[in-house]
């Protein structure tokens, strides 16, 4: 069978499944809507917060950026899961305890203020948009690649899909689509891996394989530094960053996981404390297999795409551009790859080095060079080898397209192909609705129900959720189709809002007895403010990088924000009353698991 | 609340706490002081066909999470029901 058709299969396939499992479960009360009823089993929902927070940056992107940075990748590796371990320990057991159905429930019940209500529901509304628009943007690039129809009719697709399950079915439909999700998206990013493993290692885990022994002797990860250093890339085992650098980096991405809304949220829907807890030990679990796999896969795939280019042979180097294979040209023309031949010799050669003047190419329409290569508008006028480098670099490798495009450069079989395109969709689709729930809670339970008119009904409540749905959706979608250019660093500022004000303000909610509500809302301004300042300055000011706060790049900031946040939050909290008696007493009351069911009969 | 009901919740919390803090220390000397401070002393350290640091770095502190994590569930479940205060 054709890949095209293949591909139709296992995404209108997937699609189907999840559309069924919506209608069986689509929500009936408010409780339905925002927890799931709050009787989820505590592996279905390991598995739907794996599903939830393994977006289309874990499945698509984040393989490619451990490919092209090497060991300072593991500040995403490590951060992205070590998060888990704070909020196992730190957050969810209490916060399920707590027992209501979002994070501003908790910092406005907790901290007895609307003002404190407010900056949490603002802190998750801007958290969950800035994630939202990568997950449309990834669902569009799938659709425009493998599809065949341009990325905003891709977009509009998934769009219509989430706006089925989320709007229809609320916490309920999405927790089962995404376990659904989760089956799907694990075994698309398994199947080539361990396809990719065999192949380049005869080991069947690519988790072992990456250590393995090539038939040259050496190990795959000392050919990869071998590669590297001829190509003038830095060596691939050892870190180019700053240590203080990754160490806030990771810092930052660990308190963040912990404080993202959408995670958090999802440890509500469990019927007891005690499964909270064994929910983030299985969350944790499903999303390592993935993890753990990303290694193999990003050292495999360097290996692969510098051999196929470069080709093997040390004195003959490149591959003649009509000898490519395919899967260069497609994505070429997906707009992903580029090459211009600057030697004229009419071979593709990689090496360290941009390519072209800006970085990525800049195509001439449809335009094809003297070989059928697309033209670009950006050669560089007098290309040099960059340092190391023993000649100019003449192609443009997107990171991004590592993932989806190494089943084709490993000639992996079309079905792997087709379940590859499917698993990243479900990675995205699942992250898009569970960060589309969120923002509709925040805005209907939160914002209506609680700050504006308590009064109206249950129904009326119901109403607004999915009306906030429909409008996130849209502009969500929007985002998609007329991303903004900086994708990257709004999902850095996502982290870094929610490690320095979510995390921390619910932190001392719980460990700190005498925090009172000055000290919080303090807390949460210097710590937001100073992230938020810090970041806008560096990303779109123009801030200079000499002037980095110690070498801190605006993705590790967050840290600082937090320990800020700590410090204010304390020094206001003893210059200022303490909580009133029953507040204290709450805190107590989160603090031991007995009981929790009580709030939620069943 | 009783006194005694009291007393027990806060010797509940405190051991609680003493043991989220030994998980926390081992998460902490794995992720920041073997992954990152001292990486590349770690790396002159064959494991596998791995430099050690970067293994930890990419694979082995991932195992070590999910291993504190379950380990963190069964001491919980224990003190619960030690304390009297399970569901």
């Amino acid at each position: 069978m054709s890949l095209d058709l293949l591909t139709y299969i296992f995404i209108g396939g997937s699609f189907a499944l999840y559309i069924g499992i919506a209608i069986w479960a689509r929500a009936g009360s408010t409780k339905e809507f925002y927890v799931a009823g709050g009787g989820v089993h505590p592996i279905a929902n390991g598995m739907a917060t794996a599903a939830d927070w393994m977006s289309a940056a874990s499945f698509i992107s984040l393989a490619g950026l451990v490919s092209f940075i090497g060991r300072d990748g593991a500040a995403y590796l490590m951060g992205w899961t070590g998060g888990y371990v704070l909020l196992a320990m730190l957050l969810a057991p209490y916060l399920r305890k707590f027992g209501k159905f979002t994070v501003p429930d908790f910092v406005g019940d907790r901290y007895y203020s609307t003002t404190a209500r407010v900056i949490a529901v603002v802190c998750t509304i801007v958290i969950s948009f800035t994630y939202v628009a990568g997950q449309m943007r990834g669902v569009g690039i799938v659709f425009s690649r493998y599809l065949h129809v341009d990325i905003n009719t891709g977009v509009i697709i998934g769009m219509a899909i989430v706006f089925f399950y989320a709007v229809l079915g609320g916490m309920k439909g999405i927790t089962y689509t995404q376990v659904a999700q989760y089956c799907v998206l694990i075994l698309a990013f398994m199947v080539p891996a361990i396809f990719m493993s065999m192949q380049i290692t005869g080991h069947f885990l690519p988790q072992v394989g990456l250590g393995a022994t090539l038939d040259s002797g050496l190990s795959v990860l000392a050919t990869l530094d071998k590669l590297s250093v001829d190509l003038g890339f830095a060596e691939y085992t050892s870190g180019q960053k700053s240590t203080i650098d990754i160490f806030c980096l990771t810092a930052a991405l660990m308190a963040g996981t912990a404080g993202l809304p959408h995670v958090i949220v999802r440890f509500f829907t469990v019927p007891r404390v005690k499964d909270a807890r064994t929910s983030a030990g299985w969350a944790l679990i499903f999303i390592a297999i993935l993890y753990t796999t990303v290694p193999g896969v990003a050292g495999f795939g360097r290996v692969n795409l510098i051999e196929t280019i470069n080709g093997t042979d040390a004195t003959d180097v490149g591959t003649e551009y009509a000898q490519m294979p395919q899967w260069f040209k497609n994505w070429e023309n997906a707009g992903l790859l580029g090459w211009h031949d600057y030697n004229g010799d009419g071979k593709v050669q990689y090496s360290a080095g941009a390519a072209f003047e800006g970085g990525k190419p800049a195509y001439d329409g449809d335009v094809r060079g003297s070989h059928g290569e697309r033209a670009v508008t950006n050669a560089k006028v007098n290309p040099t080898a960059a340092a190391g480098a023993p000649f100019a670099n003449e192609v443009y490798v997107d990171r991004d397209i590592m993932v989806l495009a190494n089943p084709e450069i490993a000639q992996l079989p079309n079905w792997v192909i087709a379940l590859v395109a499917a698993g990243a969709v479900a990675a995205a689709l699942s992250t898009a609705a569970g960060l589309l729930l969120v923002i509709s809670t925040a805005i209907a339970h939160d914002l209506m129900k609680t700050c504006i008119n308590p009064n109206i009904s249950e129904k009326q409540e119901l109403m607004y959720a999915r009306l906030a749905a429909i409008v996130a959706i849209c502009i969500a979608g929007y985002f998609g189709i007329n991303p903004p250019g900086f994708v990257a660093q709004v999902v850095a500022l996502a982290f870094g809002l929610a490690s320095s004000s979510v995390f921390p303000v619910i932190v001392m909610g719980i460990f700190n007895k005498r925090m009172n509500k000055e000290g919080a809302i303090a807390g949460m301004i210097v710590g937001l403010g100073s992230t938020m300042a810090y970041m806008i300055y560096f990303t779109f000011m123009g801030g200079s990088k000499d002037d980095l706060f110690l070498g801190i790049s605006t993705g590790g900031f967050g840290f600082v924000g937090m320990i800020l946040n700590f410090i204010v939050a304390y020094v206001v909290c003893m210059m200022t009353p303490p909580p009133p008696a029953e507040i204290q007493e709450m805190v107590e009351g989160i603090r031991v698991p007995r009981g929790a069911g009580v709030a939620h009969a069943h | 609340m009783s006194t005694s009901t009291q007393d027990n919740a806060s010797a509940y919390w405190s051991e609680n706490l003493r043991i989220i803090m030994t998980y926390l220390s081992v998460w902490f000397v794995v992720s920041f002081v073997a992954g990152i401070l001292f990486v590349d002393q770690l790396n002159a350290i064959p494991f596998f066909g791995f430099p050690l640091g970067f293994w930890i770095d990419q694979q082995g502190a991932i195992f070590v999470y999910v291993a504190l994590i379950w380990m963190y569930v069964v001491s919980m479940n224990k003190l619960d029901e030690k304390y009297d205060v399970h569901e």
